[in-house]
């Protein structure tokens, strides 16, 4: 009964959407004021039917109703609450209603907190992503519906797939989708700015919250995708360039650049067409990232199953929003007027230099995740593009953009000062050359440009932190006043250093694991020992336990440190019991300076295991540096001057995963 | 300045990064990219000793041999064609005979293939698409659900 109660809400839903869609925008062609104003009521109406779809969903995941056919699928009734829960959005179809979910969920929050925007440019904003609406739900409607019924139901599920079951994994897609379907909003606001033809400083001012909340979402669901393979796959690597990956890490390079020329744009009116044509690209990655995923033309460990039907379904939604906004952009571009003139070395100049390098880094990983799917469609030749073509293109592009980043902040705007801010960096860049210098004296392996990345990662941010510093003018007047000063700068500010404070860390981080990762692969038996970085694990051999739905053989190795021990890791190999498949637990002791990493292999013919044995340095600061990023957007977000509303918006977004 | 030198600063920079980008992309792609062949096609099209590539196929039933440490044999088979493979490391879990695998590295002299990196998917009826493919245009029946790379964590 629920379920169908959820099927119809889905349905009613897509009427909504069409309504949504129609009358606003008729309303504010012809300017009636009662027209427009039933974009509200409809956006949070829309978001309201959604939402008891999606719960319906939940119920019958929660309750195991295995006579829906999505259900009996992807879920098992030995499955733990958490991942019964999280097979909702394990599956293509329940995660295209999280979908259409959060892009309502963002329509109604602008309908309920944008009191202040013009209501034309409201009315228009919600019809754009009511449309945007219109498509997905038919698309969940004709083609994936996860209400359909299968009779006679079956005893039991299929189960989910073991390596999904895992809670940094179940809160992933969630803030993933949140980021990326919140660029929509972007999206909406530059379609209908171009719909109205008019634009100026406080378009980008409505924006920029929005996006920020978005860019967060991303940011942080990135991040946990990335220490969840870490763990979870066993190879002890964090990144692995795999088109999915990389498709979720396009829409945040463009993202970025986003939130960086909607700032131009708010503060000195200029970059307005950049702006416009970011905010549409950055949505379109955004569309077309879920094209890669759910059309099954990739390769992937997050490839949905393949149907295509789907797949040009998708491709259609993504040409027609693609294709339309720009279309509409080459009419109406030369229309926005121009603003502000500035100097090459300005701030508004750093931050042009940002996006020029940002688009570029994106434009490169576009190349290697398309290009072998365009090549098999010509020529029919199968390729890959490995690690080391990103290497090659992303890395050297990141150099001149990490370089000047701390430049930034400390350029004026119109006209910027490159000798006073370079003076002002001096204490950064001399602590730069102390580690670079002490890393080529000290470390004697490893690539020689290491030390240079870590000296890059240590100037962002010592660079980033000076500006505070000198904004408070800490050293020159006393450490009391200097703290008061402090506590009186604009929160943006803040997190504008602490934002790229993160990105320092992450930068360590990388060239840090990178570089001086140690790896040792070998056979051990029980009682043997094996050293790595100072640490010595002595094996003890393997034991087996159970779980709630699984068996596990579990290694127990203990670690010391010369005769004193540190701890006890236990690794282990699990096989679950629906889907009867096999998963690698790694043993970790995490730590500052690095995590100790060790997975358990095979039984070996002779006796024995095989046995991995990885010490990762500072790879704790990868996933620090973006928690330290997605703190800096909440702290940014809660800047009285971004207050259209933001602040509230921003706390649930964050918080609806955990619903 | 003028506001059309500034203008120039600014379209200057951005070729010059662009150029930049597009030379990185264009040496990146020669020593990167690597080509995927199965048993048969080296035995149409031979390859060159230590040239990269990948090769994938089937594990053949009942040859997987786990030699000294972590050495593992096995023979790679699209049904029609075989090669044997070497690979020093730790299989990956759901490495199985019967299953789709594909293997990356270098053929030696003997014709043997010597893998650094072996991957297999995780799920039961999972094949590799390349592999799935491959097969097909040789002709090879698969089995229920063989090609059906179900997947699911975006």
């Amino acid at each position: 009964m629920t379920i169908e109660l959820g099927h119809f809400a889905l349905v009613l839903a897509l009427l909504m959407a069409i309504f949504q869609m129609v009358v606003p925008a008729y309303g504010a062609r012809i300017r009636d004021p009662r027209l427009m104003a039933v974009a509200e009521p409809a956006a949070l109406c829309q978001f309201g039917l959604l939402l008891v779809s999606f719960l319906a969903l939940t119920i019958a995941y929660v309750t195991s109703d295995f006579s829906v056919a999505n259900v009996a699928n992807n879920s098992h009734s030995t499955k733990p609450l958490l991942y019964r829960i999280s097979g909702v959005w394990g599956n293509h179809e329940g995660s295209m209603v999280l979908w259409v979910l959060i892009l309502a969920l963002f329509g109604a929050a602008v309908a309920a907190f944008g009191r202040n925007l013009p209501a034309t440019l409201k009315a228009n904003v919600l019809a754009v992503q009511a449309s945007i609406a219109v498509a997905f739900i038919l698309f969940i409607v004709l083609t994936s519906n996860p209400f359909l019924r299968v009779d006679p139901p079956p005893a039991d599920g299929n189960g989910l797939n073991p390596i999904l079951q895992d809670p940094a994994l179940a809160f992933h897609p969630p803030f993933l989708y949140a980021g990326y379907v919140g660029f929509s909003i972007a999206y909406s606001f530059a379609v209908a700015a171009l719909i109205d033809g008019r634009i100026d400083a406080a378009w980008a001012r409505w924006v920029r919250p929005w996006t920020l909340a978005a860019w967060m979402c991303l940011t942080i669901g990135i991040a946990m995708g990335s220490w969840w393979a870490y763990y979870e796959l066993g190879w002890g690597g964090w990144w692995f360039w795999d088109p999915v990956e990389n498709a979720s890490f396009m829409p945040w390079l463009a993202g970025t650049a986003l939130l960086h020329s909607a700032l131009v744009m708010e503060k000195r009116d200029a970059l307005k067409v950049w702006t416009v044509l970011l905010a549409i690209l950055t949505f379109s990655l955004s569309l077309m990232g879920t094209f890669l995923v759910r059309s099954g033309i990739l390769t992937s460990v997050h490839a949905f199953a393949v149907d295509p039907k789907r797949g040009v379904f998708v491709l259609a939604i993504m040409t027609l929003f693609t294709g339309g906004a720009l279309a509409l952009f080459a009419l109406r571009a030369r229309d926005l007027r121009q603003g502000g003139i500035f100097a090459p070395i300005s701030r508004e100049g750093s931050l042009v230099l940002n996006n020029i390098l940002l688009t570029t880094a994106c434009a490169t990983v576009f190349v290697g995740t398309l290009y072998p799917l365009l090549l098999e469609s010509l020529t029919g030749d199968k390729i890959s593009v490995g690690p080391p073509y990103f290497d090659w293109t992303f890395g050297p592009l990141m150099v001149p953009l990490l370089l000047a980043l701390p430049f930034g902040p400390f350029l004026a705007w119109k006209r910027g000062d490159a000798y006073a801010a370079a003076q002002r960096l001096a204490f950064a860049a001399f602590a730069a050359v102390v580690v670079m210098a002490l890393g080529w004296a000290f470390i004697h392996r490893g690539p020689v440009l290491a030390p240079f990345g870590l000296a890059l990662g240590v100037f962002v941010m010592l660079g980033s932190v000076s500006d505070l510093a000198w904004r408070a003018r800490f050293g020159s007047v006393p450490l009391g006043e200097a703290w008061r000063r402090l506590r009186g700068l604009p929160r943006s500010a803040i997190g504008t250093t602490l934002a790229h404070f993160g990105v320092g860390m992450m930068v360590v981080g990388v060239v840090a694991t990178s570089a001086y990762r140690e790896e040792k692969i070998l056979v051990m038996k029980p009682g043997e020992q094996v050293s790595i970085h100072g640490y010595d694990i002595t094996f003890r051999g393997v034991a087996p336990s159970t779980g709630p739905n699984y068996r596990e053989e579990t290694g127990v190795f203990d670690v010391a440190r010369g005769s004193v021990p540190v701890t006890r890791l236990e690794p282990g190999r699990r096989i679950y019991d629906m889907p009867p498949e096999p998963t690698t637990e790694a043993g970790i002791n995490a730590g500052w300076r690095g995590d100790l990493y060790v997975v358990l292999g095979d039984a070996q013919a002779q006796g024995g295991y095989a046995v991995r044995v990885y010490f990762n340095p500072l790879v704790r600061f990868i996933w620090l540096g973006a928690v330290v990023m997605f703190i800096a957007g909440g702290v940014s977000l809660s800047d009285r001057r971004l207050r259209v509303g933001a602040p509230g918006r921003a706390k649930r977004i964050a918080a609806a995963p955990a619903e | 300045m003028t506001r059309k030198q500034r203008r120039g600063v600014l379209i200057g920079v951005g070729v010059g990064v662009l150029m930049v980008a597009v030379a990185l992309v264009l040496f990146a792609m020669r020593d990167s990219i690597v080509f995927f062949h199965t048993p048969s096609d080296l035995a149409e099209k031979p390859i060159a000793v230590g040239q990269r590539f990948r090769l994938g196929g089937l594990v053949a039933a009942d040859s997987v041999k786990r030699g000294q440490g972590t050495k593992v044999e096995f023979v790679v088979t699209d049904t029609l064609k075989t090669v044997p493979v070497v690979y020093e490391g730790v299989l990956p879990d759901l490495f199985k005979e019967g299953q789709g695998v594909v293997t990356e590295g270098r053929l030696t002299d003997g014709g043997t293939f010597v893998a650094d990196s072996v991957l297999a998917k995780h799920d039961e009826n999972y094949m590799p698409p390349e592999v799935a493919k491959a097969l097909e245009a040789k002709g090879v029946k698969l089995g229920k659900g063989a090609p059906h790379p179900a997947e699911a964590t975006q």
